[in-house]
């Protein structure tokens, strides 16, 4: 071997160390990550020791589980044992911020996208900006300490991400979270609003999607009211928040004469005529004359609002009642086992028409809501008489049946007799 | 005119012979007589589904994607579909039910006892056919009850030991119930288990031509002239035709009035929905595997069951060749307390099952 040969096999011997020790390095890192996240913080090894650690202290908090020692809020030394020197001033220890220092405090990292997308690249950090504009910010910042802070909805110290099922701030679990504090009386008697929000969410129909049947695509009160940003939704605002689910209700309604009206009276769009935090299932008596019609809320009769109502009405009944008919023929072609395939694909169409019918209600224009539900109803009657064609049919196999027994009954007679003839014999 | 025809085949096939066959051929009649009658509804009821499988078979579409479109077209669309397909699903149960009392009738007046224990073999075997076309049959509409049913009917062949896997593995062509499931499954159904079926039933029918039927023990002690005799031809085939006609009209009443359901389009990758049963015939056989508890012993539960059924079958099936003679003193002979305990037995399976 030469001696330029002897270089080369050093020179590759030493970069295979060098890999082999920075893999190895690496797999250490690793696999000390896999041990408790808690387990190497000395802060936390002696507050168990003393059987001092923070109300509500969860090992499987957001931060502790990506690394983040207590120290990374409170400051200090996490690897000193020593009580004196690892919460000096020198180690940088804060200890607990007080109340008007929380979002601020939290902010540090949050509203630091260099910072926090090394753990969420695609992480918000208007957090703080958007809560300062929120009431509880304005509040806070003007002094008033019982407001929400970042720990009220999130916690301190056993913040779970908002998809966890677990987290106060799931929204399966955000109505209970501000109802903690919007469901106090004696707590929010300063502030003079009502208390009863979330019995009256709970009671209406989006409060049952969500709570009862667990359907997160329901609203829930950071849905309308913004979450580090909650305000009250304004009067211009509200059509466009109910919009953000209902959009083609919306659409119509702003450009209906009802919307241009109801900006000029500064009425709350939706709210009106839906109610807030109760809002009841529809039914197509809202609209109308009746004792249960919204509009006679504001309409009275002689009026053009007054016809629109009643005209609107009438054509959603027409259609419900040409529906129920066929629907009530249908189950009746399902009882007796006949084809009703194509009959249900009909019914569809005109369900379909349905709801669109009670969404054009929005225009408040029977010109536009007419045509759909003539649509629907002439929908609904060719079902009806292609069930009354199955019927028929039926009766057509029941008269083919009853033929037919007559037949084989008078071939059974005949060999019967035929039978007792060649016993006979 | 037909004289000149009949002539003409009997020069070249000696019919002649066949029909003096017949016409000497005698059928006794005694009160037992009506059991007789069973195995000719279940071949009457066996053409039934020959004439009516065959024009089904016109638009079934045996493929994954379209068997169950196919299906609802032959029974909305095509003329007489709805009747036809009907008839053939209620002809198939009730098939399976007269070879069911075919049977037990053969058992209890001892109509296997020599010289006629290959009949029985044979008769046994054709009932195990039956049941195999209920099987595959139940499959081929593609829908959700039969597709869940196929798994689970498939998983417990696949508890057989030693066989068992190879066995779910070929049926199923493959380790799932699949579209390789359906065209196998219609295979066996339309072209193997026939082909079998036939030829089983020529020997079977050939069997009982050849030793006329058997005659209860008391009829047999009797001298001829106190015996009452029936002449096969014509005598005894026009009863048969008469009731032939008579079945034929419930089939008739229950495809119009009790048309058979379709349901729901079977989706794999759907959870399986509540209540999944199968065929009524196998609901006995069902609700024992589920009774029995995880492990007996050393053995799994299932596997335990299924070495049960299948001894018992062969058992069954091999009657003719341990059973013994009457007892001299007059009692119930064993062979008739097995036969009303397994009735007994799947009755009380059979109810559960469907109770639970």
């Amino acid at each position: 071997m030469t001696e330029k040969e002897n270089k080369a096999v050093v020179t590759r011997f030493l970069i295979a160390a060098v890999l082999v020790g920075v893999v190895g390095a690496m797999a250490c890192a690793v696999g000390a990550q896999e041990v408790r996240p808690d387990s190497g913080d000395q802060c936390i090894v002696c507050h168990r020791a003393e059987d001092y650690l923070p109300e509500g202290y969860g090992e499987d908090d957001v931060h502790l589980a990506a690394g983040l020692t207590c120290a990374g809020c409170h400051g200090g030394d996490p690897t000193s044992s020593d009580e004196e020197t690892a919460m000096s001033e020198e180690a940088g220890f804060v200890g607990a911020p007080v109340k008007e220092e929380i979002p601020g405090f939290c902010g540090r990292c949050h509203s630091d996208i260099d910072f926090m997308r090394q753990y969420r690249p695609r992480i918000a950090t208007d957090q703080l900006s958007q809560y300062r504009t929120s009431i509880h910010g304005k509040r806070l910042e003007a002094g008033d300490s019982k407001v929400a802070d970042c720990t009220s909805c999130h916690t301190a110290h056993h913040i779970l991400p908002a998809g966890d099922t677990r987290s106060s701030v799931h929204p399966l679990n955000v109505p209970a979270t501000c109802d903690h504090c919007h469901g106090d009386p004696e707590y929010m008697k300063e502030y003079g609003i009502p208390t009863t929000q979330y019995d009256n969410y709970a009671a209406g129909v989006h409060g049952v999607a969500l709570l009862e049947k667990q359907d997160t695509g329901s609203p829930a009160c950071n849905d309308c009211h913004g979450n580090h940003g909650a305000m009250p939704p304004g009067i211009t605002s509200i059509r466009q928040v109910c919009g953000n689910c209902h959009v083609n209700n919306m659409q119509y309604f702003v450009a209906s004469k009802m919307g241009e009206a109801f900006a000029k009276e500064e009425l709350h769009g939706c709210e009106e005529c839906h109610g807030n935090h109760r809002i009841e299932k529809t039914h197509d008596d809202m609209i109308g004359i009746g004792e249960e019609a919204v509009c006679m809320d504001c309409h009275a009769e002689g009026e053009k609002g007054y016809e629109a109502a009643r005209s609107i009405h009438d054509q959603l009944v027409s259609l419900v009642s040409a529906y129920d008919e066929a629907e009530a023929k249908r189950d009746e072609v399902e009882r007796i086992g006949m084809d009703d395939v194509e009959i249900g694909f009909l019914m569809q169409e005109s369900h379909q028409s349905l709801i669109q019918a009670r969404t054009l209600v929005h225009t408040f224009d029977p010109a536009r809501v007419g045509p759909k539900t003539e649509e629907g109803v002439a929908k609904a009657q060719e079902a009806l008489q292609l069930a009354k064609e199955q019927i028929e049919e039926f009766g057509v196999r029941q008269r083919g049946f009853g033929m037919a027994t007559v037949f084989i009954t008078i071939l059974v007679v005949a060999l019967f007799f035929k039978i007792r003839h060649l016993d006979g014999k | 005119m037909i004289k000149g025809i009949y002539r003409w085949l009997d020069d070249r096939f000696h019919i002649t012979p066949l029909i003096e066959f017949m016409r000497h051929k005698y059928v006794p009649v005694h009160r037992h007589t009506i059991w007789y009658y069973m195995g000719g509804v279940a071949l009457f009821l066996f053409i039934v589904q020959v004439i009516t499988g065959i024009l089904l078979v016109l638009y079934y579409q045996p493929d994954e994607a379209s068997a169950y479109e196919s299906v609802r077209f032959i029974t909305t669309k095509v003329s007489f579909g709805w009747l036809i397909r009907s008839v053939h699903s209620w002809s198939a149960n009730l098939m399976v039910l007269f070879v069911f009392v075919h049977m037990f009738s053969t058992f209890f007046t001892r109509a296997f006892r020599r010289p006629r224990e290959l009949t029985w073999v044979t008769g046994f075997v054709l009932l195990t056919l039956a049941l195999g076309f209920g099987f595959t049959g139940y499959l081929l509409p593609w829908n959700e009850l039969a597709y869940f049913a196929t798994k689970v009917g498939t998983d417990i062949t696949g508890a057989v030991p030693l066989i068992g896997k190879p066995l779910k593995i070929l049926l199923r062509g493959g380790e799932d119930v699949t579209g390789a499931t359906l065209s196998r499954f219609y295979a066996i159904h339309i072209a193997l288990l026939p082909a079998i079926f036939a030829a089983l039933l020529f020997l079977h029918l050939l069997f009982v031509q050849r030793q006329g039927m058997h005659e209860p023990e008391y009829l047999q002690r009797l001298p001829a002239e106190r015996k009452t005799l029936i002449p096969f031809f014509p005598n005894f085939l026009l009863r048969d035709t008469l009731l032939w006609l008579m079945v034929f009209n419930v089939l008739l009443f229950l495809a119009v009035f009790f048309p058979w359901e379709l349901g729901v389009e079977a989706d794999p990758f759907a959870s399986a929905p509540e209540g999944i049963k199968p065929e009524w015939y196998f609901m006995f056989m069902f609700q024992t595997l589920k009774l029995i508890p995880g492990h007996v012993l050393f053995i799994e539960g299932e596997v335990l069951g299924i070495l049960a059924f299948g001894v018992a079958g062969v058992a069954w099936m091999l009657v003719p060749f341990w059973e013994r003679r009457t007892r001299p003193d007059g009692r119930t002979r064993p062979v008739t307390v097995i036969g009303v305990m397994a009735i007994i037995y799947m009755m009380i399976m059979t109810i559960w099952g469907y109770l639970v």
